[in-house]
């Protein structure tokens, strides 16, 4: 029997124009985020920016702090920290304590595991008096799925630091300790609705392990870095990439997060956002791809550098660092 | 390219089945969209319940569609396989159920 031939996507700056998204650019600069650096306690089989413990690079002290001066700027309402692990970044505290002086809203992206370390512990003070909204990836509100993904003992160990952060009012309605949990698919399908998977969540976490947290964010796996690996071990990837295609939402599309937002390496490069970043695909089409030449007029108008990897934000409900972008376009079961 | 009756990739055409009657075809589309969605019961218990459906009519597209969903809400495959046991046991159940026709005819039939 020949196997069975799946036909390759149409490329993305096609599906673009047929929407009339062609050139894709970006509407404004509202979210500075920043990758620390690649160091991480953890080794998630899901990880698109491939950290773990053995990664070295990082943030210098004077690449930050050029970050900083950027993040004053007035578009600028959101700083959003990524990894790795930040609190691996040995400046990142002094970069906390000065980044909420400018009273915008700060987001640290943590894997939590890393705050029951004795030498990282201290972050939970550092998150609450910089009210830093903390976001956090949980797969699964079950144990054995979530160990699956991020390692044997993660998810006790990440519901022991939500107890934790619950004691200092994260995730608690009224409290403005913001503790947003991230969900993704445990495989090569697209996320369920955003709110039903919030729901479930919800409940089991605080009926069964009497934890809360403010809002659940459904991401679609990105077809780079280890899970693209992953796809290819399984020879699946052109049936994913085929899957994500049907799906393509050309609301979703409107919406996509680096239409708003500058993403930072930790050596200064600057892309379109995070996937691009692990994919090496700089900003370009004539706008500075550096911060030491940051150019917030060019970069506000920039073309956005687009390839098939984008679909994982345009399909369904669409995927941003925010979770959910629209609602599904006629998703048929 | 050898051909089969059953192709995975036409699950992907499952949208144009309305081809040919489309007043009909929308109209299950409406239908199936409501039947299926959140109401009284959740998205996640209509999943299952379909999954189930999807192996006693023995159907590789609802089985393929329904375990992708299934997936995609979180539910784990040991979930999965009670629903389908659920559908095995209730076909086993209906067979056996029928035998009663069976005993009878013997019993009336036998000396
Ligand atoms: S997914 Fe996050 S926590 Fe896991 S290895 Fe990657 S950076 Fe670390
Ligand atoms: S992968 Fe990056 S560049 Fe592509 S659509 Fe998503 S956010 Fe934009």
């Amino acid at each position: 029997m020949e196997p069975q031939t799946i036909p390759v996507p149409t490329p993305f700056e096609k599906k673009l124009q047929a929407a009339s998204l062609c050139p894709l650019v970006s509407r404004d600069i509202v979210t500075l985020q920043i990758n620390a650096g690649k160091r991480c306690s953890l080794l998630c089989k899901h990880c698109h920016v491939e950290a773990g413990p053995g990664r070295t690079e990082e943030m210098s002290r004077a690449t930050l702090e050029k970050c900083l001066a950027i993040a004053a700027g007035q578009s600028i309402t959101t700083v959003d920290i990524t990894g790795g692990s930040p609190e691996m970044n040995p400046h990142i505290e002094w970069f906390l304590d000065a980044a909420a002086k400018l009273g915008k809203r700060l987001i640290v992206r943590s894997n939590l595991v890393i705050l029951l370390d004795k030498e990282y512990e201290q972050f939970v003070d550092v998150y609450v008096r910089n009210r830093v909204e903390l976001a956090a990836s949980l797969p699964h509100w079950k144990a054995e799925k979530c160990d699956r993904q991020r390692g044997q003992g993660s998810f006790d160990k990440i519901v022991a630091v939500i107890r934790i952060l619950n004691g200092q009012g994260y995730g608690r309605e009224g409290s403005g300790l913001v503790l947003d949990l991230v969900h993704n698919p445990m495989g090569s399908f697209l996320p369920g609705p955003q709110a039903a998977l919030e729901q479930e969540y919800k409940a089991e976490l605080a009926t069964v392990h009497g934890i809360t947290f403010n809002k659940l964010f459904c991401l679609t796996n990105n077809p780079v870095g280890r899970f693209r690996e992953h796809l290819a071990a399984k020879g699946s990837y052109e049936e994913y990439m085929a899957a994500l295609e049907r799906a393509f939402n050309p609301l979703a599309a409107e919406n996509v997060m680096c239409r708003t937002t500058l993403s930072v390496g930790w050596d200064g490069s600057i892309y379109d956002c995070d996937f691009n970043q692990m994919l090496g695909l700089r900003v370009d089409h004539g706008a500075p791809n550096h911060i030491e030449e940051f150019d917030l007029e060019a970069l506000r108008q920039r073309r956005i550098v687009v390839d098939d990897h984008c679909y994982a934000c345009t399909a369904g409900q669409g995927s941003s660092c925010q979770g959910a972008v629209g609602k599904a376009s006629g998703v048929r079961g | 390219m050898a051909h089969q009756y059953y192709e995975s990739a036409d699950l992907a055409d499952f949208p144009n089945i309305e081809e040919f009657a489309r007043d009909q075809g929308k109209a299950f589309f409406e239908y199936y969209g409501s039947s299926t969605g959140a109401g009284k019961l959740s998205e996640r218990e209509k999943s299952l319940i379909a999954l189930a459906v999807a192996h006693t009519e023995h159907c590789p597209y609802c089985i393929d569609a329904y375990t992708t969903k299934c997936l995609s809400l979180g539910l784990t495959s040991d979930e999965m396989m009670e629903a389908v046991h659920v559908g095995a046991s209730m076909v086993a159940g209906a067979v056996l159920a029928h035998a009663t026709q069976m005993r009878k005819i013997i019993r009336k039939n036998e000396m």
